[in-house]
């Protein structure tokens, strides 16, 4: 029962045969070896999954991946620059050592990408409630919320001009 | 991947109805942020699904002339927290499903599939029933509309016949218009939770905004199914405001009947019903500029 499936992931367009009962997580992983996506809980508690649809956080284990077909899918693969250096919003975990075993990481980067790109700023409640869709094992939540708060204070210094004011 | 014989990707509403027809033990699947999860626990494995998922007739969100709030079952409960109509007619609904699950959650899951799924601890089902909220379900034969009153038939079972689905989410101009409302979840955490219990209530303040001219309250996980305590509401209207909140939760006593689960003791969720439906109609009369 295999299906063509088509989608742009991560820029790229994409085609390949899948089979309908395929989560979004087990495609990006086991067919397109994206393997950022962590499969965690599986029952959409943990975050670990999370990747970007049309510029929105989902939980990919339980989105069917026949849903994504003709969407715009980002993970953090896509998030690398051509030379292989890493994003602003990756640079920020690095900062505040917001980083320990790493496996919610990628997925915490997808929702502050989706926070990042709205443009707007939010205070620290705020950015709680945003993120509260993901589990950190290693429970270093503060440095997490530290490395969001920095990643969208950045950029909306760049976005609001503030820089060039100074 | 997931156990599944089979999932049919209906193109349109009577498409799934003729595949509902044709094998009423499909399950019909929408956001999949329940569904999926039965699945890979096994209680809904080898089945055959039918996704209404991205069904463009069953989404969005609107006003019709005649005041009357429409939702598509298909609106995520994000869709719903962030919609102007929501927040402009029925601001508490937009606050109710704003506390379920999590952000990613909320972009997957459907008002819809929280309503058709008959769980008592659904985060909309306590504000859909405080607002007699209609159900607008179609089959082969056409639609009927169902009140949310009429909607519950047991745990985790709906008025609804295997072939028909549920196609808008109607909350009457009447039913909301002059009224405020405050919903409460009570929860052991503040994200990633189902709720111990879940309060709506909806207000109609006198117009010196000092009595409860008329007042509904429901409940979720105060029984089998959401539920709302009518003995209570009348109880209370016409009262002031205070004297209607402090009588209030003791009056819903009467009506309740939650029951010990791993979460919580029936005792201690009738001492929620108490104290919380007194703060739910207190904070609904403020938001309606009663003084307290």
């Amino acid at each position: 029962m295999i299906q063509v499936w088509n989608a742009v992931v991560n820029g790229q367009p994409v085609e390949l045969g899948i089979d309908p009962r395929e989560s979004l997580a087990d495609v990006l992983r086991e067919r397109l070896g994206l393997t950022s996506v962590k499969k965690g809980c599986e029952v959409g508690e943990c975050g670990a999954c999370t990747v970007l649809v049309d510029g929105t956080a989902v939980d990919s284990c339980i989105y069917l991946a026949l849903w994504a077909r003709g969407k715009q899918i980002l993970t953090v693969e896509g998030l690398q620059e051509p030379d292989g250096a890493l994003s602003p919003i990756q640079k920020a975990f690095v900062e505040e050592a917001a980083v320990q075993c790493g496996f919610c990481t990628p997925g915490i980067i997808l929702s502050a990408v989706e926070i990042v790109g709205s443009g707007r700023t939010y205070t620290r409640d705020e950015l709680r409630k945003l993120i509260s869709g993901h589990l950190c094992r290693c429970t270093g939540y503060q440095n997490i919320l530290n490395a969001v708060e920095r990643a969208v204070h950045e950029a909306h210094k760049f976005v609001g001009g503030e820089e060039t004011q100074e | 991947m997931f156990d599944l014989a089979s999932i049919y990707e209906a193109k349109s509403v009577s498409a799934a109805i003729r595949a509902l027809e044709d094998d009423p033990s499909a399950v019909v699947i929408a956001g999949g942020t329940d569904v999926l999860i039965k699945v890979r626990e096994g209680r809904l494995a080898g089945r055959r699904l039918i996704s209404i998922h991205g069904l463009a007739e069953l989404e969005g969100i609107a006003l019709t002339p005649a005041g009357d709030v429409e939702i598509g079952p298909l609106a995520t409960f994000r869709q719903v927290a962030e919609s102007p109509v929501i927040e402009k007619t029925v601001p508490v609904l937009g606050e109710a499903v704003d506390q379920a699950g999590g952000p990613q959650l909320r972009a997957q899951g459907t008002i819809g599939g929280n309503v058709c799924n008959g769980i008592t601890s659904a985060d909309s089902a306590s504000t859909l029933l405080a607002l007699d909220a209609r159900l607008r379900v179609r089959g082969p034969r056409g639609e009927r509309e169902i009140p949310m009153a009429e909607w519950y038939r047991g745990a985790g079972k709906v008025n609804l016949a295997p072939y028909e689905l549920l196609v808008k989410i109607v909350i009457p101009r009447e039913n909301y218009e002059g009224y405020f409302g405050h919903y409460i979840k009570y929860a052991a955490r503040n994200a990633m939770d189902i709720a111990t219990l879940g309060v709506s209530c909806m207000v109609k303040l006198s117009g010196d905004r000092t009595a409860v001219e008329d007042v509904s309250l429901a409940f979720g996980v105060a029984g089998p199914v959401p539920l709302r305590v009518y003995g209570a509401e009348a109880a209370v209207r016409g009262l002031p405001v205070a004297e209607a909140a402090d009588q209030i939760g003791p009056a819903a006593l009467e009506e309740v009947s939650p029951r010990t689960s791993w979460r919580a003791t029936k005792e201690f969720r009738i001492q929620l019903v108490r104290e919380l439906s007194g703060r739910a109609l207190r904070e609904a009369a403020r938001k309606g500029g009663a003084v307290l």
